[in-house]
């Protein structure tokens, strides 16, 4: 069959592309620019070829961030996913508790992140901060501001409390999907609750696990606002994630190249990693289809 | 094996029941005897499911009590019943392999790994699968799924009762008829309590030697397949078993004779004057086409099915189905009908009457 040739249809992809030009390609390629090119100043740029990049490859900082950032995305994702699926298992099915629930466990997702990082660092403050008061008041010396594994656990528990119902709320929308005859047949069967979680729960959740676990990744990967508000990154570089010393790079220091450099590299990491997952999760659904 | 009472048993769905159609399940009294093979039958919503998830423990009845060889189990949970059931439609563990899958409850009581090995290689056999014993389970087709559940449900010897909801309804009807025969083998060589959910009438006749129909959360008959046929107890029995089912004519009893449209016929006894809303029940299968003599019908459409003849009439207004043989052509003029008394039933508010 021949297939009608016409040209026209390219109009009507046109809106598109100059959407996705203007917000993605062209901030994208300015960037690109910025990481080859070198200033004095007064707007006058000069040619630096892949510089910034060596230089960012020889950078502690730069490392330093990273293994953070990888660290912090791990230990929350080590996490929440557990968590979520533990929550999960325990909400009701149905009935009006199953309503009530379900709004209880999306209100910290409807917080705005700033929000989230101004609670926390109240709510952690020895001197007006509940939290922070009545770990004192037990005895426990516990300053966010001054101890570094403080301000880590802090950050880590302000990410689980804001995101954990996510990872919850996939996995619930994953349990209702499974027909009653399987948990009926698993009661014929004779099987403990350990294997009705392993072999009728768990492989029913796999798929929005494995987008929860992609979801958690590639928000915590890029997270920025809750820890700035919280601990601006400190004490020290205790909490400086990728996103936060970029900022301060960028913005900061002024830093165009470098900064331009290390967006591009940001922007590999995650495509790397998401890649990966893309082909785990496809090669998952092959195994089993 | 065991041989299971149900005393008194009823079922709702609803908190607080009040009036019976708030029952799934009507009272309810009935000893299924050991090594029996019966049929549940009846159209969907009638109970059927509710009653065989009682007996295996799934649900707890709002009333009544389950008793296995004269013991209570009302309150017992389904492991101890030691009960198999299969399911409507397939449920198989997807990432263990066929092999673990028909193994799985085995496994969960126990059993020496030689005795799984040896059982599990039986049942494949049986289910036609050895050949892809170490495959996933995901993936397969619904019938090669549902087959697994059936082996599964089979896998264990020692059960008290084999119970089947529907297991065949995703099957293709040559594998059906297959599996039915194996069932039936089954049964036979091992002598376990056997129910089997079904609203398919033929798949009831051909495994039970018990049918037992249900209408409207009541057991309305309980029969061999003969006995249904024949002397139906309830409209819904004549209705729903037979091909075309029985025809049902509103009508007017007088001691031995009865008045439907289109004139009256003589009945084999003497029924009384019963009360209620009467209809006389019949056949297709007990009427016959005649010039000379019976009641006057149009004819209005002959279907032939193979081994006979299905002729849709019409007596004074009603649709009256008439079976023909095959062999025996419907003769020119033939437009009468006449009804075999010996074959009449007579029901009032749609329960058969025993002549006086």
């Amino acid at each position: 069959m021949d297939k009608p040739v016409n040209h026209k249809a390219w109009f009507l992809v046109l809106p598109v592309l100059v959407l996705v030009a203007f917000s993605a390609v062209i901030p994208l390629m300015t960037v690109v620019n910025y990481s080859v090119q070198d200033t004095f100043g007064n707007n006058v740029f000069f040619w630096n070829g892949l510089g910034w990049f060596q230089d960012l490859l020889a950078s502690e900082r730069m490392w330093n961030a990273l293994v953070r950032q990888l660290i912090f995305s791990g230990v929350i994702i080590a996490i929440e996913i557990p968590l979520g699926i533990f929550v999960a298992l325990n909400m009701p099915k149905r009935g009006v508790w199953a309503s009530v629930v379900l709004v209880l466990m999306s209100l910290p997702l409807l917080i705005p992140w700033n929000v989230v990082g101004t609670i926390w660092q109240i709510f952690g403050r020895v001197d007006i901060g509940l939290l922070g008061y009545g770990l004192d008041a037990l005895g426990i010396d516990y300053n966010y501001t001054q101890n570094p594994i403080h301000a880590w656990i802090t950050v880590v528990v302000m990410d689980v409390w804001h995101w954990t119902s996510l990872v919850a709320l996939l996995a619930y929308a994953g349990l209702q999907s499974i027909p009653d005859a399987y948990y009926q047949a698993a009661k014929i069967d004779q099987a403990s609750r350990w294997k009705v979680f392993r072999f009728i729960e768990l492989p029913k959740m796999a798929g929005v696990l494995m987008i929860a676990v992609l979801l958690r990744f590639m928000d915590s990967f890029m997270i920025y606002t809750e820890p700035f508000v919280l601990t601006g990154g400190g004490p020290g570089n205790a909490t400086t994630f990728l996103s936060i010393d970029l900022v301060k790079m960028a913005l900061g220091q002024f830093d165009l190249g470098p900064a331009a450099a290390f967006s591009l590299m940001y922007f590999l990491v995650i495509l790397l990693i998401s890649w990966v997952f893309y082909t785990v999760m496809t090669n998952l659904d092959k195994r089993g289809g | 094996m065991a041989q299971i009472t149900l005393d008194n048993l009823a079922h709702s769905y609803l908190p607080d029941p009040k009036s019976s159609d708030d029952y799934a399940l009507k009272e309810l009294n009935h000893v299924w005897e050991d090594g029996a093979a019966y049929a549940l039958l009846g159209s969907s919503g009638c109970g059927k499911s509710t009653l065989l998830n009682i007996i295996s423990g799934l649900l707890r009845p709002s009333q009544g009590r389950i008793l296995f060889e004269g013991q209570d189990v009302t309150d017992a949970p389904t492991a101890e019943r030691n009960i198999a059931q299969v399911f409507q439609f397939p449920v198989v563990y997807d990432t263990m392999t066929v092999r673990d899958n028909l193994a799985f409850p085995l496994r969960n009581r126990g059993r020496p790994e030689s005795y799984v090995a040896e059982r599990v290689a039986e049942i494949a056999a049986m289910i036609g699968m050895e050949h892809m014993l170490d495959r996933k389970a995901r993936g397969l087709t619904a019938d090669a799924k549902q087959k697994i559940s059936l082996g599964r449900g089979m896998v264990r010897k020692d059960v008290n009762a084999l119970l089947f909801d529907e297991p065949l309804t995703v099957i293709d009807p040559h594998m059906k008829w297959e599996l039915r025969t194996q069932l039936k083998k089954l049964h036979h060589d091992f002598g376990h309590t056997m129910i089997y959910v079904t609203h398919d009438q033929t798949e009831a006749l051909t495994f039970a030697n018990k049918v037992v129909v249900m209408y409207d959360g009541r057991v309305v008959q309980i029969g061999t397949p003969e006995e249904l046929f024949e002397r139906p107890e309830h409209t819904f029995v004549g209705y729903f078993i037979g091909s075309p089912g029985m025809n049902l004519l509103p009508a007017e009893v007088a001691g031995s004779e009865a008045r439907i449209p289109g004139g009256t016929v003589p009945l084999a006894a003497n029924y009384g004057s019963p009360r209620g809303r009467l209809q006389l029940g019949i056949r297709p299968e007990h009427l016959r086409l005649s010039a000379t003599e019976g009641l006057p019908v149009t004819i209005r459409r002959i279907e032939d099915v193979g081994r006979h003849r299905i002729l849709r009439a019409d007596l004074a207004g009603h649709d009256l189905n008439i079976i023909a043989p095959e062999d025996q052509p419907v003769a020119e003029g033939a437009n009468r009908v006449v009804v075999d008394p010996a074959r009449i039933g007579i029901y009032a508010d749609d329960w058969r009457v025993t002549a006086a």
